[in-house]
């Protein structure tokens, strides 16, 4: 089993402020079994990879789409890469988000905050691909209009609230108020730890899957970097390697 | 012939490349991507009496060619170690060594004493090194008559060579490894990391979560080479040599300096496939520099 790859840079482009979307062509795409996975890329003149998450995937086309926020020098390198060059990345990494495990819901509400968006994308074609007949709807979460991305996507698909905390664009304020006058029986959810403690708060009957970030080096469990507390029997887990998705209620936030 | 074999006391080996502490795991994450029998040996993460699960997060930082880290040897503890991962790990064929912190004397002599008990060790790993614990054996790892005596006391009750990991955070380290090696270490591990931080630009607060860490990765080969060079020509112990190896030249590079055997770090993180890609690059390196076996390029910075 190999999980390195090296991919070629198809198309890169900005979509918001710092925001930026990449498609990557290889074989790595063959080997992605669900959606909420991610890629550890190498990035020019940094030593350690970067951890993004697919937020598409097409197995015909060989191409899966990424998309990153520039933070710092190494994302900066990245964001600089042009169409034809060659990637080197391991992937897909992390266990991604169970479609299956949404079998007995009826309304199902994806909810990403800031970069955690970009996965919910993936996941949002699965479900609406396995369960035609349910009732599923996205909010998006951004602090100003100035960060907001891929919601008309989104709006394409399924029926999609954009939040925003000042209230320059959609709606004013937080994810969560979205979410308390609705009818709601699966939660998906992927963004920063506050947003899904938040929502874990908020809704503590309601079952759902959240996806973690942390930073790592390995991303395949072996550095130990990006644990997290759980409720399994070794009292931790590893972002990387047993998420970054996990059942609601199983997360220990600190 | 093997060209790459390599005779060490407890650890007669196919090949001198195996993992550095802390950077493999016990070797579960890797064994899916290839055989772990093509390796020389396994160094395994950091045991300690009690399970610990180490410090907060965030526990790594980039730096320039390298990283720092603060996990804080996370482990299961020595007893889950024999039971579960030890067994697990032997069906390879490979050596394996274990890696012993510990708070107080005491504990490193009861984790001693424990693993004693289990056939699955080749040899032992001491570990006064560690620099992101409070107490996870820096203290015993600067003073060379502490030192000493930490390595007497393990020798003592261990049925396994013992090979004792220094610390490069010392003004000198031929003193250190003299100590040990009076104190009947069989070997010498040089170097764990280096201590450092990083701040972040936006806040100016330390990136990690313990403050200081680890300093590993390519940047510290060239400090790891140095005291390999000066440990080599004043003991007469085996040295295995660890610190930014990431291709086969690094490796030839640390035999020439004087190492017997040498340990591959976080070049594992980077690209899990390096050690198996070190192993068969090897050979084709010997005949480009005229060599049978890769111990004919022992200490030929002093021929």
């Amino acid at each position: 089993m190999s999980i390195k790859y090296s991919m070629r840079l198809v198309s890169q482009k900005q979509l918001a402020k710092d925001v930026y979307l990449c498609v990557l062509e290889g074989d790595l795409v063959q080997q992605i079994t669900a959606p909420g996975q991610f890629i550890q890329l190498q990035v020019p003149d940094h030593y350690l990879r970067r951890p993004i998450s697919i937020c598409d995937y097409d197995q015909a086309a060989n191409q899966l789409t990424i998309i990153y926020k520039v933070f710092g020098t190494g994302t900066a390198a990245f964001a600089e890469l042009e169409a034809g060059q060659m990637v080197s990345c391991l992937g897909p990494l992390g266990n991604g988000f169970d479609v299956a495990a949404a079998a007995a819901a009826e309304q199902i509400v994806l909810v990403g905050g800031g970069v955690g968006v970009p996965p919910l994308y993936g996941l949002a074609k699965a479900l609406l691909a396995q369960y035609p007949q349910k009732k599923i709807t996205a909010v998006l979460g951004f602090n100003q209009a100035d960060d907001v991305f891929y919601a008309p996507e989104f709006a394409e698909l399924l029926p999609t609230t954009v939040m925003t905390i000042d209230g320059s664009l959609g709606e004013e304020g937080t994810v969560i108020a979205a979410l308390q006058p609705m009818t709601v029986d699966y939660i998906y959810s992927c963004g920063p730890t506050g947003m899904l403690r938040a929502i874990e708060t908020a809704f503590p009957e309601v079952k759902g899957q959240v996806s973690l970030e942390e930073r790592m080096a390995c991303g395949f469990g072996a550095c130990m970097a990006c644990v997290c507390k759980t409720d399994n029997d070794k009292g931790y887990a590893r972002v990387c390697l047993d998420g970054p998705v996990f059942a609601m209620g199983s997360v220990v936030y600190e | 012939m093997n060209r790459l074999a390599v005779s060490l006391p407890g650890l007669e080996m196919k090949n001198p490349i195996m993992p550095a502490s802390g950077c493999f795991g016990f070797g579960r994450e890797f064994a899916p991507l290839y055989d772990l029998s093509v390796l020389g040996g396994v160094m395994v993460k950091s045991t300690t009496l009690e399970p610990r699960f180490g410090n907060a997060t965030p526990r790594v930082a980039e730096t320039p060619n390298g990283m720092l880290n603060a996990i804080g040897l996370q482990n299961p503890g020595v007893d889950a170690i024999i039971e579960h991962e030890l067994p697990w790990l032997a069906q390879y064929d490979t050596k394996i060594i274990v890696n012993l912190a510990g708070s107080s004397k005491d504990d490193y002599i009861a984790t001693a004493k424990r693993l004693a008990m289990s056939q699955h060790v080749d040899a032992i790993e001491l570990n006064i090194s560690c620099p992101n614990v409070k107490a996870g054996g820096i203290q015993f790892g600067t003073d060379p008559e502490v030192a000493g005596e930490l390595t007497a006391a393990i020798k003592a009750v261990s049925l396994v060579p013992v090979y004792v990991k220094l610390s490069p955070n010392v003004t000198d380290i031929v003193a250190m490894a003299k100590a040990v090696a009076a104190a009947g270490a069989d070997g010498i591990s040089l170097i764990n990391t280096l201590v450092g931080m990083r701040l972040d630009y936006a806040t100016g607060k330390p990136v990690l979560a313990n403050t200081i860490g680890g300093l590993s990765g390519p940047a510290i080969m060239p400090v790891a080479l140095r005291m390999v060079y000066q440990v080599a020509s004043s003991i007469d112990i085996p040295i295995i040599g660890m610190g930014g190896i990431s291709c086969a030249r690094d490796v030839v590079e640390f035999f020439s300096a004087g190492a017997s055997a040498v340990a591959v770090g976080t070049a594992n993180f980077n690209n899990p496939y390096v050690m198996p890609e070190i192993i068969d690059e090897l050979p084709t390196l010997l005949d480009g520099l005229g060599v049978v076996s890769i111990n004919d390029l022992k200490g030929r910075a002093w021929l």
